[in-house]
């Protein structure tokens, strides 16, 4: 592969991966295009808060000696990859987006990077989200949002908006996101990449500073199927250090995203995940791809999920019960911000002040609402039954998966807002995971892939596929059987069309 | 039922441990009530016999096997903390006042 720096960039990670192995292309070349581009275009983007630049160069170094030694290299060796600022990477800054672990170096690796590091890839730097992985726009962060490679002006979805525009940006070929309530799969509906939340437990979260225990789940953020896929194989598998980890084989995604095949299988269209709320842009090219996988040889169904319409409550009660718990470790103690230590002020108010200062408007909202849904006297009307509530989800999908195979939905109910626009209106900016949340609450997993751009505006609209627990080599089967029947009719991937910066 | 006080904000900031400002107390007031009134809509819903779920995937009893592993490195840790004293983190006096 004879390609130039600016072809480097635009090349999917399984290309990258076979040209280093081959000796075509050496890891210093495809990391030294994509630092370039960085330096390039991401004070327009602001994906990144972090480059590691000198760090990077050294395990491309480290790479290219090992494969001229004739060693065994991972399938991704030598291949870039950004990793959202929220999971610990040692001796780098990591601030999950807030000010109140400004310059905070963990001392150690969270289990996703020890993975990524042993898989020979590159670590390019850590990437922008919205402050602890609340909000959908990236705009919460306390480092100034993230602006979606599509159209400067537009949020690049969130909580991780960095991952995704990274992306779409041509910054990086692979990135590493989080998802609680859709935080994969709504950056990578709206910048028109894929992103896939594994199963609860599929991927570790040692080392993934925790939002909401219950719900978190770190996956892969790629430009195609196959590149999640073979993301998805490195970092998936169970970790003695994550008690929650499932202690069971990886589903072959890998081979599933090869074989792409759709025939027989029985797709499921939840019926409360589109209509109302969804722009017209977002369902015409949906259901444009329904008839595209009924085209292929699926089986489309519907199936009602009744109690997805209290989704959302039942996440924006469990959420900010569990972040208000979770969040009360930083209380300037042992790392992070410490304001008011004058000698006067005793430790709570030292805590006070500190919180005070550190936590931005959205975090101290949900921290409140925990803190609210918790107390005695509410407790049972609010998050006890928001429990309730996720054990019907969970009945719910588990009997539409005794008529279909996978689900589908739109991904998100509209394509990528305007900068500005939701972003002190709580409940608007929340109503954009509602087709997401409920897999987080059931702990099954889901895929975004773009399905096209929206008549109306020319953004990029997302679908979802979404299949039962440990079954995530359903979403690669049918998700590259989609993707390579709509590339087809493109004549290329739809983050082709995305414009010059 | 969902309407919330600026005094019952200033009770969860203090719970909270958040020294929130006045002009906060009044901005969350306002959207508290709103985003309590919207999620209380699972209310609605008939549950009284369904178990809760904490967890998606139920697990009990976790173990590993009892092997020493190595522990943070103690310097590279007190590195990070905001003040450090004896090789210890040093934290502000721990009673008010009247309690001391």
């Amino acid at each position: 592969m004879t390609v130039a720096a600016a072809d480097l960039i635009r090349q999917p990670a399984s290309v990258l991966a076979a040209a280093i192995s081959a000796g075509e292309v050496s890891s210093v070349e495809v990391t030294k295009a994509h630092l370039a581009r960085i330096a390039e275009v991401d004070e327009r983007v602001h994906a990144f808060l972090q480059v590691t630049a000198e760090a990077a160069l050294e395990s491309a170094q480290v790479v290219d000696a090992k494969r001229k030694t004739g060693a065994k290299l991972g399938s991704l060796a030598g291949v870039p990859i950004a990793v959202k600022d929220v999971l610990t990477m040692r001796g780098v800054p990591t601030t999950c987006g807030s000010k109140i672990l400004e310059g905070w170096c963990p001392p150690y690796d969270s289990t996703v990077v020890s993975r990524l590091r042993a898989a020979d890839m590159v670590i390019l730097g850590k990437t922008n989200m919205d402050e602890f992985a609340m909000g959908s726009s990236t705009e919460h962060s306390a480092y100034g949002p993230t602006h979606n490679p599509w159209d400067l002006a537009r949020i690049p979805g969130g909580s991780g908006g960095g991952s995704a525009a990274a992306l779409a940006a041509f910054e990086t070929p692979l990135s590493i996101g989080t998802d609680t309530g859709g935080s994969i799969r709504q950056p990578a509906a709206v910048t028109g990449t894929v992103g896939v939340k594994p199963t609860y437990g599929g991927v570790s979260r040692y080392g993934l500073v925790a939002l909401a225990s219950s719900l978190d789940q770190a996956g892969p953020c790629a430009r195609s199927v196959l590149d999640a896929a073979l993301l998805h194989s490195v970092i998936a598998g169970h970790d003695p250090r994550d008690s929650t980890s499932i202690n069971a084989p990886v589903p072959d995604v890998v081979a599933a995203a090869n074989r792409g095949d759709v025939r027989g299988l029985r797709i499921g269209l939840v019926k409360e995940l589109s209509g109302e709320g969804y722009q017209a842009g977002v369902l015409q090219r949906f259901n444009e791809a329904v008839e595209l996988l009924q085209g292929l040889g699926a089986e489309v169904v519907e199936v009602s999920c009744p109690h997805f319409d209290y989704a959302l409550g039942a996440y924006y009660l469990i959420l900010p019960s569990e972040a208000s718990s979770n969040l009360a470790r930083f209380d300037g103690m042992r790392y992070g911000l410490r304001v008011g230590d004058d000698g006067s002020n005793s430790v709570e108010q030292v805590m006070s002040l500190s919180r005070e200062a550190g936590f931005g408007a959205e975090v101290k909202r949900r921290i409140m609402l925990g803190t609210y849904a918790l107390s005695s006297g509410y407790y049972d009307a609010y998050y006890g039954q928001a429990q309730k509530v996720r054990t019907l989800i969970t009945r719910d999908f588990n009997a539409a998966f005794e008529k279909a195979d996978v689900l589908i939905s739109p991904t998100a109910p509209t394509t990528a807002f305007k900068i500005g626009e939701k972003v002190d209106d709580p409940l608007a900016m929340y109503l954009n995971d509602i087709a997401t949340i409920p897999v987080n609450l059931a702990g099954n997993c889901a895929m975004s892939l773009p399905v096209g751009l929206s008549p109306a505006d020319g953004l990029p609209v997302g679908l979802q596929i979404m299949a039962p627990p440990m079954a995530d080599d359903r979403l690669y089967l049918v998700g590259a059987a989609l993707e390579s029947a709509l590339t087809d009719s493109w004549g290329h991937l739809l983050i082709e069309e995305v414009p010059d910066l | 039922m969902t309407a919330i006080t600026r005094d019952e904000v200033a009770h969860l900031a203090k719970l909270a441990r958040l020294d929130l400002s006045g002009a906060e107390l009044d901005h969350y007031a306002g959207q508290l009530a709103v985003i309590l009134q919207s999620v209380a809509r699972i209310g609605e819903v008939a549950a009284d016999d369904i178990p809760p779920t904490s967890h998606p995937v139920p697990v009990e009893n976790v173990f590993r096997d009892d092997i020493a592993m190595p522990g943070l490195d103690r310097a590279e840790v007190l590195a990070a903390a905001p003040a450090t004293e004896d090789h210890r983190f040093r934290v502000p006096r721990i009673l008010d006042e009247e309690e001391a």
